[in-house]
């Protein structure tokens, strides 16, 4: 099996080299051989198309704060408040 | 200091910033007595270094930075068990694909499940599964991965805190948006 026809039937490498290209830059050769396999596997378009929602899913649930979602009770609150006045007086 | 620069009030820190440092925390290190722990060592490493801040950013942008830098520590803490995870992830690799021609195992093959056409990014529904899904990550693809993706953190940077090589950083990245989206799919209808 020559590298075209290797890289054309392989799933792993082409998932590979779209989660690298995602994040980085990806070689020229690397680039046509992940094309190749593109054009002919449905199967790694599809993982493709949705690998990069879910990467811009994860940046936008890192990015936002979302006030309200988790919340430390008040009593761990009023404690550690307290602790710190305590800090501040020992100055 | 310039008139304008911003001013620290530790009086105030807790109802200011503590629930947004907590939440902050928690996305980040699915533990919430280590995520409080966290919080707590935060506003006490700041009081200890209130002579040095220069006002010149905003006191959350201040407190976020310490906090940033105790999470890389837990990050780092749990380095070592790195190696291991990395032959593990390489193993199933083949749950997945064809250990002989790469080929989609026919059970593993990605399908169509509605996440393409629906505008996730303000879905709360579907950001609850994903953060479930990260939470089941072994904890140093998460680590790798969360660094990766919450500050946009160099590779090289990444590598050398977690000391993990640059194409064991590669197959941690692969494998984790593998099993993400496998688990997205499962738990989406």
């Amino acid at each position: 099996m020559n590298q075209l026809k290797k890289i054309q039937y392989n799933c792993k490498q082409a998932t590979f080299l779209i989660e690298k290209k995602l994040l980085t830059r990806i070689t020229f050769r690397e680039h046509i051989e992940l094309r190749i396999h593109l054009m002919g596997c449905s199967v790694c378009r599809l993982y493709g198309a949705q690998t990069r929602v879910i990467g811009e899913m994860v940046q936008q649930l890192f990015k936002s704060s979302q006030p309200g979602e988790v919340k430390l009770d008040d009593n761990f609150k009023r404690d550690l408040q307290q602790r710190i006045e305590t800090e501040l007086n020992k100055n | 200091m310039n008139a304008v620069s911003n001013q620290l009030d530790p009086h105030t820190w807790v109802k200011s910033h503590a629930d947004y440092l907590y939440a902050y925390t928690i996305k980040r290190i699915s533990d919430e007595e280590q995520a409080k722990d966290l919080v707590q060592e935060t506003f006490l490493a700041a009081l200890e270094k209130v002579d040095k801040f220069e006002g010149k950013s905003s006191e959350r942008t201040w407190l976020t930075a310490i906090l940033k830098n105790k999470i890389i520590d837990v990050y780092r803490k749990k380095s070592s068990g790195l190696r291991k995870d990395v032959q593990e992830a390489e193993h199933e690799q083949e749950d997945f694909f064809e250990p002989i021609d790469g080929h989609w195992r026919s059970a593993h093959a990605p399908q169509a499940f509605g996440m393409e056409d629906v505008d996730h990014l303000g879905n709360k529904e579907f950001n609850s599964i994903l953060q479930m899904c990260m939470q089941k990550l072994p904890a140093l693809w998460m680590s790798v991965f969360t660094m990766k993706h919450m500050d946009d953190a160099d590779t090289a940077l990444i590598c050398s805190e977690l000391k993990v090589s640059p194409s064991n950083f590669w197959v941690i990245i692969h494998r984790t948006k593998l099993n993400l989206r496998a688990c997205l799919q499962r738990n989406w209808e």
